[in-house]
């Protein structure tokens, strides 16, 4: 592992070798700035079969990136949706072509704050546009494009992913045969922004951050962007399954230490998780996409109405939402189910019964995993069966 | 065995419902009405189903299914979505059957419900000659573990019908293989000798 002075020099290297798409098409975004000529970094799995009836769009979270299965280049660990993603697996990769986009606003070779600003021939900072939802969908809808793709068989994602999938049902109602929103909601909550807000002050409090100008000298706030990352790992989890999988147990020691070590196992892991996710993201895009995500409100778009929002759909959804989740709640889950009852949708709904909380999505749940798999393969046939009518 | 009678009565409702309707079943199982209204009848279907693996079958079968509770979760479906609401024998274990009720003629604009008739002489039977809480075969459960809370007879549910001003379109009687018509003149030997009523009401 290079040191982090020369994180970004070493990320960019390696990021020269990923698959993206000059994207020459300008796309003017919400906050009324126009980019154009930039590129969306991406990665495909499995083969386009001939008749282009077996692709899958996957949307990635928060930290997610293109990379959903296999090993990872950049950071050479496991893809973030292994457990769901590969061949024989739920999403089967021998079956479908499987294609994820790295999100505007990132830092995994798509444009995002790191890059340099034409203009000033420096990184952008915070200089960058300010991006939301919509607009990463609308990027990415140049991908499909760009790929011969008319309609997905199916698009999925969690999290962050699923709002995304919301927004590109939405915005593109015939681009996709089925629809899986996994764990998200239609609208961020007063407890999703204080929880993003909370993120940010943790990275704006850190001096090394200097405004975001910290890209200029080729350094990371680390200790921001760490914590801001150990308040995400919280929310991810429930009350009882940290309580079952840390308790009170003490780090490798028989008794506290007297001191701010870490003596707690959670505390521990929480030190771990924040620190190794330096290694790979870049501060400002944490910033730019909870942004992206607290402005996230299908209703508002759609003047007051998620109703609105889901009018003529064709698109065949199956919601899931995980029981011991409470960053995106079942509830907020089932407010989209009822939108698209009410607005005549073909929906399904599945509440997986676990302790895992919102992380449910990218762990080996069986229950959740084989209801995916079951939806997809049936979706499958009817697809291949529409499509010879 | 269950199987073989269930059948019978999804052949009944089936040929209830006109094709190229919109129908939603409530309680709708592992799908098996829903895939048979789908496939002979062209109809588009919806099911709402509390029991987790039951979800996963239905999504399986490529079945639209929403997993809630007929009790509390019936206001998400909008007032008159659907041609036709299906309530296959789970009125009777509702603890508020008549909300349920009422919910299910503000979503659909008919209902089909099924019930298991405890008018049935077999029923009667067991309770006037053994003084025992009657088990058969439509009711297999014994009084300490039955979901049944309103347990009814075809008769109760007829002059209910007639109390709340609901229309009653149709009523069949089921007994194995055997179907027929109910009507207000053949209901107490019909309601004696029928293991299962199926309402059609507006």
């Amino acid at each position: 592992m290079p040191s982090l002075a020369g994180l970004f020099f070493w990320m960019n290297i390696k990021l020269e070798n990923i698959k993206k798409l000059d994207v020459t098409k300008p796309l003017k975004l919400d906050c009324g700035k126009t980019i154009k000529d930039f590129p969306l970094a991406y990665e495909t799995y499995g083969k386009l079969n001939d008749n282009k009836d077996n692709a899958i769009l996957v949307f990635h979270a928060l930290t997610g990136d293109q990379f959903v299965t296999e090993t990872n280049p950049i950071t050479n660990k496991e893809g973030w949706w292994v457990t769901a993603v590969g061949p024989g697996r739920a999403i089967d990769t021998n079956k479908y072509f499987v294609i994820c986009a790295n999100v505007i606003g990132g830092c995994m070779g798509s444009l995002g704050p790191k890059d340099i600003n034409p203009v000033t021939k420096k990184p952008y900072g915070l200089d960058f546009p300010v991006i939301t939802i919509k607009d990463m969908v609308k990027a990415q809808e140049s991908l499909l494009e760009h790929l011969g793709i008319k309609k997905l068989l199916c698009a999925t994602g969690g999290s962050m992913g699923g709002m995304q999938l919301l927004q590109f049902c939405a915005t593109f109602p015939d681009k996709a045969f089925s629809a899986v929103p996994i764990a998200c909601s239609s609208s961020h909550s007063a407890q999703n922004i204080a929880l993003n807000e909370l993120a940010r002050q943790a990275i704006m409090a850190d001096p090394v951050w200097d405004n975001g100008k910290y890209v200029l000298k080729n350094v990371q706030p680390k200790n921001g962007l760490a914590v801001a990352r150990m308040v995400g790992h919280i929310s991810y989890l429930s009350e009882k399954g940290m309580q079952e999988k840390f308790g009170r147990k003490l780090q490798e020691k028989a008794d506290y230490e007297f001191s701010f070590n870490a003596d707690f196992q959670v505390e521990s892991y929480l030190r771990h998780q924040g620190y190794a996710f330096v290694e790979r993201f870049d501060a400002n895009s944490v910033l730019y996409i909870t942004r992206a995500m607290d402005y996230f409100d299908l209703s508002k778009q759609f003047k007051g109405g998620l109703v609105e929002a889901f009018k003529n759909q064709k698109t065949k959804f199956l919601i899931i939402s995980f029981s011991s989740d409470w960053l995106y709640t079942p509830k907020d889950n089932k407010d989209i189910v009822i939108a698209l009852n009410a607005s005549g949708a073909d929906v399904s709904y599945s509440e997986i019964i676990t302790d895992k909380g919102h992380d449910s999505f990218l762990l080996d749940e069986p229950e959740f995993l084989k209801t995916l798999k079951g939806f997809l393969d049936s979706m499958y046939e009817k697809f291949k069966n529409e499509k010879r009518i | 065995m269950k199987n073989l009678k269930m059948k019978k009565e999804f052949k009944v409702i089936a040929d209830l419902l006109p094709n190229n309707t919109r129908v939603l079943d409530i309680g709708c199982g592992d799908g098996s009405l829903m895939h048979l209204l789908r496939i002979e009848k062209n109809i588009e279907v919806r099911g709402l189903e509390l029991n987790q693996d039951n979800v996963k079958e239905c999504i399986y079968k490529g079945l639209p299914v929403i997993q809630g509770n007929a009790e509390t979760e019936l206001h998400q479906f909008p007032d008159k979505s659907f041609d036709y609401v299906v309530l296959s024998q789970t009125l009777q274990a509702f603890y508020e059957p008549e909300k349920v009720l009422k919910n299910l003629l503000r979503i659909g604009k008919s209902v089909i419900i099924s019930i298991p008739n405890f008018g049935y002489w077999k029923v009667r039977t067991k309770l006037l000659l053994f003084g025992e809480m009657p088990v058969t075969k439509t009711l297999p459960n014994t009084w300490y573990n039955t979901p049944n809370l309103h347990m009814c007879t075809i008769k109760d549910l007829f002059n209910f019908c007639d109390e709340k001003n609901i229309i009653i379109k149709k009523v069949v009687g089921v007994n194995e293989n055997k179907t027929s018509l109910i009507s207000k003149s053949n209901l107490e030997i019909k309601n004696l000798f029928s293991k299962v009523g199926i309402f059609l009401i507006s």
